[in-house]
């Protein structure tokens, strides 16, 4: 668990954190090792017309990103994440600070499957 | 009319906007046609044709189309499969490739692009295309399988299915998009069913736009026509469109078809103005220079 993606639609830790997860503007990138965050835009899975999901899922794992903290995530994307070996925790903090904090203090568990239908 | 090529004239109906009359039109048309006619159910995603004839149809075979599998022994992680798809129906993560079927549009191109021969395609259920028959009515239905959203190959499929030595009557989905477009290949006559709505007049010149992109002679038939306070009669005259058929708006033609039956079969005056509507579509069919 050394780099944790947020799904926000703003560009720092204080912003908050989106439910969705194929749809959502902006990831928040932290890197645990070096404490520092960096942006990476959604804007392909936000404008697709169809698999935004799994757009954003690979978006992710070209990224090096080996943990997701969102608040929903369906079947197609879950399915990519898993088979790259990402993990996913659903949490509903408002911030993306809370969400690292919650996930830092262990009290997040990681699914084991899709928690929504697609097109939630 | 005699068919002067080797296949006989087919009928779109067609409206842009829902809820015109298109599956009215095009019924009580085909049971008023005086000859054998065929009617295709093209709405796959809501056939309603058949609650009306209630055909004992046969068993429908199946549409499938075809979708990629991956042989993970001879998949090399390579990613072409993925860069080349553009509705993520196969995605390339690691050194394997995932298939989504329900994505897929089966052009076939990742197995074309697959350098290690690790994809193959199998069929895919998305439909069904059923016959039946009703009198001089040769019902072909097609049917989208639930939780599938591909219509064209399905349409195509009902088309296929289609006899060439038949007229055909070809009632479409609403709106002008991919599924429409798919049923009015190959049509000779496109008629189009609208109301005196500002909606209706709305739509209905989209589908006009439509019409002539496809280079479809076009006529028009008014629904629940009362005062025309949206200058319907103006559009059509202004781009020579005649106007085959004004059904008046009559709380009898909804309780028939609330009950399943057929307006032009039980009131015989509306019969008579079906089977005038399908003359003037012969003739117009004959201006048009009838069979393709």
């Amino acid at each position: 668990m050394t780099t944790i993606a947020f799904t926000t639609a703003g560009h720092d830790l204080t912003a908050a954190l989106d439910p969705r997860f194929g749809r959502a503007a902006n990831f928040l990138i932290y890197d645990a090792v070096q404490k520092s965050i960096r942006i990476i835009e959604n804007q392909q899975g936000r404008s697709a017309a169809q698999g935004a999901g799994i757009q954003a899922a690979e978006t992710l794992v070209r990224a090096g990103v080996d943990t997701l903290v969102t608040g929903h995530c369906g079947p197609k994307a879950f399915k990519v994440l898993d088979v790259a070996g990402v993990k996913v925790f659903n949490c509903s903090a408002a911030t993306v600070d809370q969400a690292l904090n919650e996930l830092l203090a262990d009290r997040l568990t990681a699914a084991e499957r899709s928690d929504v239908e697609g097109h939630w | 009319m005699e068919a002067s090529g080797k296949r006989s004239y087919r009928i779109a109906v067609a409206s842009g906007k829902g809820g015109t009359g298109k599956t009215t039109v095009a019924l009580n048309l085909a049971a008023m046609f005086g000859e054998p006619v065929q009617l295709a159910d093209c709405d796959v995603e809501e056939p309603n044709i058949n609650l009306f004839l209630r055909c004992d149809q046969l068993v429908p075979p199946e549409v499938a189309m075809l979708v990629p599998q991956v042989d993970p022994r001879h998949c090399n992680g390579c990613g072409a499969c993925g860069e080349l798809c553009q509705f993520r129906g196969i995605v390339a993560i690691g050194s394997r490739a995932l298939v989504f079927p329900e994505l897929c549009h089966g052009c076939g191109g990742c197995a074309l692009v697959c350098p290690s021969g690790a994809i193959t395609e199998r069929p895919h259920r998305i439909g069904t295309v059923s016959t039946g028959q009703s009198g001089i009515i040769r019902l072909v239905e097609g049917r989208l399988e639930v939780g599938v959203s591909l219509v064209p190959p399905v349409i195509r499929a009902v088309r296929e299915q289609l006899l060439d030595d038949l007229p055909a009557i070809l009632d479409a989905p609403p709106g002008t998009s991919c599924p429409v477009v798919a049923t009015l290949r190959e049509c000779d006559y496109l008629l189009l069913v609208t109301d005196p709505t500002p909606f209706g007049l709305h739509d209905l010149k989209l589908a006009v736009a439509l019409a002539r992109e496809l280079n479809l002679a076009c006529g028009v038939v008014v629904n629940r026509a009362g005062e025309d306070l949206v200058g319907l009669h103006g559009y059509c005259r202004s781009e020579n469109i005649p106007i085959l058929l004004s059904l008046p708006d009559d709380r009898q033609i909804a309780e028939v078809l609330s009950r399943g039956e057929l307006v032009a079969r039980v009131f015989p005056e509306y019969g008579l103005m079906f089977a005038e509507l399908a003359a003037k579509l012969k003739q117009q069919l004959a201006a048009a220079g009838g069979t393709p």
